[in-house]
């Protein structure tokens, strides 16, 4: 059996998110080198802030500046950086309880080394040199032997506050499809559609995913379908997809190659698209270097009867 | 409406650092079968079916579709699925059964890490706006929290590696790690390799059964005294991380108070977090925490939890215990927990 097939996958997503009042103005101050907390109704002031009081879950809103001075409430030595993280060389995570505040920020915290940092260092904030009104606009915290720096009284309130972030993230995979698909992508290279059959109710599925949705069952017995097959069902694309250079009107539909226990989809051409119909006998088009049939057309049969394909609808 | 629901059977793959011969689905089928053999049902016997799993880890949306085949997903069947440990998923079919509306349900979770890297998928479950463009790894957030334990005095790093060890000196045949498991180097100070847990794909499945119909499954069922599920304020600096008030809230709610358990079986992924779980659930040192290695043996992704379930339950099925305690965990520090108190018949 050749190999299971591997590939790399790369899932990337700038989520845009928007703040609330709270947020904004959290995040509105960081870019212009102010902190703001928010107080309960208890009288704590909680950095960073939340719109919703994390006890009580009433409504806060009642802004308030703190010091961008504090004190470290624990730590962790990272001393091999991951990508995306304030520093490329070896920092502290450190939860931060800014002066004025009562309870902690997470960040990092820019030391020489372990044996420089312990619980209730004092710290303080080191500004970005670009902020945008976001969480990394702290570039990170900094070891601060100073006087607790006293807040301006910042109300909260900003000329243009920033509304919304852009999340960026992108996470790295390396895809396997498993057994049964790993067969099946391998057999269309050599241009053969080979799906397997269940051994309980004798279905053959083409795709092949492994298992039987019907009886739960492992499938393993492979067998060759097609190359022919019948269009059991279609639509017609009207809306040009991006980045597909296929003209529209196209036709899209579900063909049950012969030998095979379900349809399966594809392109319909070569044939204008107000012609094809239910029966329709097609067979695939391979592309040069294709690794899968570009579109299927017609073979000139007659149309299959409607009897030998209502069980694949 | 009041009935009696139980643990009839349990099932789990061996855990491995990959299986990428294998897809979801061909990884799952094999403990289905195995879960559904030990009770003698067919899939078209089970009345509810829900499941565990997560597309982050997969890196797919609706991921938990393609594992519906291998439970037989056609004619159509009741079917549920959470985004979270499979031991949630155990509570969402125990209310189902609670209701009437199912006397039978399969319960199944399973996740492959070994496509990704799990420290940075992790990452995508924090806050968006605060925490998570600053990207802290699972590590980085249980070190801090291991850091906040030392400075309490309430354990030092041999304390911790000791946890690490006696969690791996098990004979658990399907355990990832086992035996003598250097300490090793810091992964993210003070937390070495031998705090943290192996990074593993691994499936498993319980069957529920309620009242008689858990007695004709199940020679000594595992009944489900109380089960409850507790979370923390998502902001790390608002919590007291050398404590777990969700989880002693959980164990109250759930009746572990109520009389001394034998057993405990604890999602502790990191050494560290057994300490807080201990104090959370005021175990005495002879209950036996974690027979089958727990988390730091073996932690495959959204099924260790209801691992913890199906472990605790079978030793109640082989008579090696009475009255047993199982935790579960998701989230960072222990941000969620679930207790479930399990108890066998008199003998
Ligand atoms: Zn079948």
């Amino acid at each position: 059996m050749p190999a299971v097939l591997k590939a790399p996958l790369v899932v990337e997503f700038p989520f845009t998110r928007s703040l609330g009042p709270v947020q904004s103005a959290f995040l509105s101050g960081l870019r212009d080198r102010v902190v703001l907390g928010v107080k309960t109704g208890d009288g704590r002031t909680l950095v960073p802030p939340v719109e919703y009081d994390p006890v009580t879950a009433e409504e806060i809103r009642d802004l308030v500046e703190v010091a961008p001075t504090g004190t470290v409430t624990t730590w962790a030595w990272n001393h091999e950086p991951r990508r995306g993280q304030p520093l490329s060389s070896p920092f502290a995570w450190v939860l931060v309880r800014l002066d004025g505040a009562d309870t902690a920020l997470l960040h990092a915290l820019d030391a020489p080394g372990p044996d420089a940092v312990h619980t209730g260092l004092r710290v303080r904030v080191r500004w970005a040199e670009d902020r945008v009104g976001a969480i990394t606009d702290i570039a990170c915290f900094e070891p601060y032997d100073g006087d607790p720096a006293e807040p301006g009284g910042h109300s909260g309130a900003f000329e243009d506050p920033v509304t919304g972030i852009v999340a960026a993230a992108r996470l790295d995979y390396t895809y396997s499809p498993g057994r049964a698909q790993s067969a099946y992508i391998n057999a269309l290279s050599e241009r053969r559609n080979v799906g397997e059959r269940c051994p309980s109710c004798r279905k053959v599925y083409v795709p092949p995913r492994g298992a039987c949705p019907t009886c739960g069952v492992a499938t393993s017995e492979q067998v060759e379908v097609g190359p022919g097959g019948t269009v059991t069902t279609f639509c017609i694309v009207n809306i040009k997809a991006k980045n597909l250079d296929i003209e529209v009107p196209y036709v899209y539909g579900h063909i049950a190659l012969d030998g095979a226990g379900l349809a399966l989809h594809g392109r319909i051409g070569g044939i204008p698209y107000d012609q094809v119909r239910m029966g329709l006998r097609v067979e695939p088009v391979w592309t040069e270097g294709g690794r899968f049939p570009d579109h299927y057309r017609p073979t000139g049969e007659p149309d299959a009867d409607y009897e030998t394909y209502k069980e694949l609808l | 409406m009041t009935r009696d629901i139980a643990v009839v059977a349990f099932a789990q793959s061996d855990v491995l650092r990959t299986t990428e011969e294998q897809s979801e689905v061909e990884m799952l089928m094999p403990v289905l079968h195995d879960v559904l053999d030990r009770t003698g049902l067919k899939t078209a016997d089970i009345d509810f079916t829900c499941s565990g799993s997560s597309d982050y880890l997969a890196g797919r949306a609706f991921s938990f579709t393609l594992a519906l085949d291998g439970v037989g997903a056609w004619p159509p069947i009741s079917e549920s699925h959470v985004e979270m440990d499979g031991a949630w998923a155990l509570y969402e079919a125990w209310t189902k059964l609670l209701t009437g509306d199912a006397d039978t349900a399969l319960v199944y979770s399973y996740g492959k890490s070994s496509p990704g890297s799990l420290r940075d998928v992790l990452t995508r479950q924090l806050d968006p706006y605060y925490v998570a463009p600053l990207w802290p790894d699972s590590v980085a957030l249980a070190a801090l929290q291991a850091q906040a334990l030392i400075d309490a005095g309430a354990t030092d790093e041999p304390a911790l590696a000791a946890i690490g060890a006696r969690s791996r000196a098990v004979d658990n045949p399907r355990a990832q790690l086992k035996g003598d498991v250097p300490q090793g180097e810091y992964v993210v100070r003070p937390l070495r390799t031998g705090d943290c847990p192996p990074i593993g794909d691994g499936a498993a499945a319980v069957v529920l059964a309620a009242g008689e119909r858990a007695r004709d499954l199940c020679t000594r069922p595992a009944w489900i005294r109380g089960i409850d599920h507790r979370i923390e304020a998502h902001s790390l600096g608002v919590r007291d991380l050398t404590d777990s008030p969700s989880t002693r809230l959980a164990a109250e709610k759930a009746g572990a108070f109520e009389r001394p358990v034998e057993t405990a079986e604890l999602h502790a992924p990191f050494s560290s977090q057994e300490i807080v779980l201990r104090k959370a659930l005021r175990l005495d040192a002879d209950v036996r925490v974690n027979p089958s290695g727990g988390a730091l043996a073996a932690n495959p992704m959204m099924a260790a939890g209801l691992i913890r379930i199906g472990e605790a339950a079978a030793r109640i099925h082989r008579g090696e215990s009475d009255r047993a305690l199982a935790h579960a965990t998701s989230g960072p520090c222990l941000q969620q927990n679930l207790v479930a108190v399990l108890e066998g018949d008199p003998r």
